[in-house]
């Protein structure tokens, strides 16, 4: 599905700013797979998360999507296959359109546009239908402005519009952490559905330790631009965060942010 | 009385096609293009010029509007392609486009006094020319709003108002954003030529200074409109720019004939389009100030 091989990536190379964000990162990823990756600030959770996106180009190593060499595509390009969310609730839509107009767009995923009519009446139905089901009321505000919906609508839209077309891999980054803890598990809780309902190969970067666990079948841990942790099926479902941190100071992580630890 | 309100609405409608290239710039794209001054008047010489050797006047509107398209994608690639910020790339534009009309013209001024126009070809409607100019203004800017409403509506257009919207969502729905932003320059581009071989019909020549102030009448007409129209919807946004046009023409006429001096027309515009661009600012500090009460 996914296959990550040995990608590295330095920003601000030669300056005093050189930060090495990905130090040799491999990773495959079985269809179906639900990766959660954790590890503290500028552990290179969401870089890695960019680099397979194609935000920029990485510095070495290759990546492939269902056996297609993406390295050198460009990122509007590589968005036929992949469906995203980010962390700030603004970044996912279009906040001067209709909700109607930001779910048209997202039918039309990586496909060609042309000069037809930007969306069809049948699709306003299947729109409505899917928005009913995040129970949110939303099917009720399809001809309202994004701007005017609460960050956990414009969260939960976004998580739509990305699986609309079912995406070869889904990408979320941290895109609950910028929202209240009740309707960050709201929306949680909705990604765990679209999920499972399409059977997605998913890779969500979380701050939270708990949710980690909880969520998907296989656990990443970064630390300084290193996948430090891999954890899979039988062996993360059984853990703890006690058991997790204990296995990161094993591994030889430095220190474990506050942020890790509260959440 | 009456000749001078014809003759002002009239006016604002052969405005309004430059106030739309704007909003399409300033509004859906979310960039300040400067190229509009050189556009402007690079429409106006194209047209005089075409029209001095007894060119069809709509072929002449035409060809300006192409050329003003090909200005805009000049802009356009200096933005994407070589990543000059918007600003520097449409003054940029702008200051090589002066040369260009010079050398469209072959001097600084052409009288169209002796030439037929598109307005002269309107003759046979036998109206006043202030009602004439009013007529093809009103068809001009109808079927502009119309043709803009279809196209902003189907697929493309979407995706060039999503990537003024928020580029970083429309290319993770896989559009290439640059091809947007530059579609859009060229289209704005291309209206604001129209309108300035219009004008030039309109005055009786073309002139190489024609274009000085252009973006600020162009955001005073798009901001006044908004105001006062509203932005509900994109229908609504595009009706407030010709109406806002229009108004922006009587408000000019108005202080006209209050006694300003016509030299002091570009001073007093500029205020207004900073007292309007600050207008959301001061009612929101009006408004938290109330709740304070």
């Amino acid at each position: 599905m996914l296959k990550v091989e040995g990608i590295s990536k330095t920003f601000f190379a030669g300056t005093v700013n050189e930060k090495t964000a990905l130090k040799n990162v491999s990773l495959e990823m079985k269809p179906g797979d639900f990766i959660t990756v954790i590890g503290g600030n500028g552990a290179g959770k969401s870089t890695l998360l960019n680099a397979v996106a194609g935000v920029f180009k990485v510095d070495s190593g290759k990546i492939y999507i269902d056996d297609v060499d993406v390295t050198q595509m460009a990122e509007h390009k590589r968005a036929a296959y992949i469906g995203r969310v980010f962390q700030d609730p603004m970044m996912g839509t279009a906040s001067g359109m209709m909700v109607e107009e930001n779910l048209a767009i997202a039918a039309r995923r990586g496909k060609t546009l042309s000069l037809r009519w930007g969306f069809r009446d049948d699709e306003s139905v299947e729109f409505k239908e899917k928005l009913a089901k995040l129970n949110l009321g939303l099917e009720d505000r399809m001809k309202s402005r994004m701007v005017t919906l609460s960050g956990g609508q414009r969260q939960a839209i976004t998580l739509l519009m990305a699986t609309l077309r079912r995406p070869k891999l889904l990408l979320l980054d941290e895109h609950t952490a910028a929202l209240d803890p009740k309707t960050a598990e709201k929306v949680l809780d909705l990604t765990k559905k679209i999920v499972e309902e399409n059977a997605l190969t998913t890779l969500m970067v979380t701050h939270n330790m708990r949710d980690a666990l909880r969520f998907g079948n296989r656990l990443l841990m970064l630390n300084d631009g290193e996948i430090l942790l891999d954890i899979h099926g039988e062996e993360k479902a059984k853990m703890t965060v006690h058991d997790l941190l204990e296995a990161f100071e094993k591994s030889g992580g430095e220190d474990v942010s506050d942020r890790m630890l509260l959440s | 009385m009456d000749e001078l309100i014809i003759s002002t609405v009239a006016q604002g409608l052969l405005w309004s096609v430059m106030a739309m290239g704007v909003f399409i710039t300033f509004r859906t794209l979310n960039i300040a293009d400067l190229s509009v001054e050189g556009s402007f008047p690079l429409g106006g010489a194209v047209a005089a010029m075409l029209l001095a050797e007894k060119v069809n006047p709509a072929t002449a509107i035409v060809a300006a509007g192409l050329a003003g398209m090909l200005a805009g994608a000049v802009s356009g690639l200096l933005y994407t392609k070589l990543k000059i910020p918007a600003l520097m790339a449409g003054i940029l534009t702008m200051i090589a486009l002066y040369s260009v009309n010079l050398r469209v013209m072959g001097k600084a001024n052409l009288s169209l006094l002796n030439t037929d126009t598109i307005f002269t070809s309107l003759e046979f409607l036998k109206l006043s020319p202030n009602l004439t100019t009013f007529v093809a203004g009103l068809c001009i800017a109808v079927a502009i709003p119309l043709w803009l409403y279809w196209f902003f509506g189907t697929e493309i257009g979407m995706a060039v108002r999503a990537t003024g919207n928020n580029p970083q969502m429309i290319r993770a729905m896989g559009v290439n954003t640059d091809d947007m932003f530059l579609l859009g320059l060229v289209l704005s581009n291309g209206l604001v030529a129209v309108s300035g071989a219009l004008i030039a019909q309109d005055n009786g020549f073309a002139d190489v200074g024609m274009g000085a102030g252009t973006i600020v009448i162009g955001l005073a007409s798009v901001i006044i409109g908004e105001v006062v129209f509203g932005t509900r919807n994109f229908k609504n946004s595009l009706i407030s720019v010709v109406l806002g046009s229009i108004l922006y023409r009587i408000v000019i006429a108005i202080v006209l004939y209050l006694g300003m001096p016509p030299n002091d027309l570009k001073l007093f515009t500029a205020i207004l389009v900073a007292i309007a661009l600050s207008l959301p600012l001061v009612k929101a500090k009006w408004d938290s100030r109330m709740v304070g009460m």
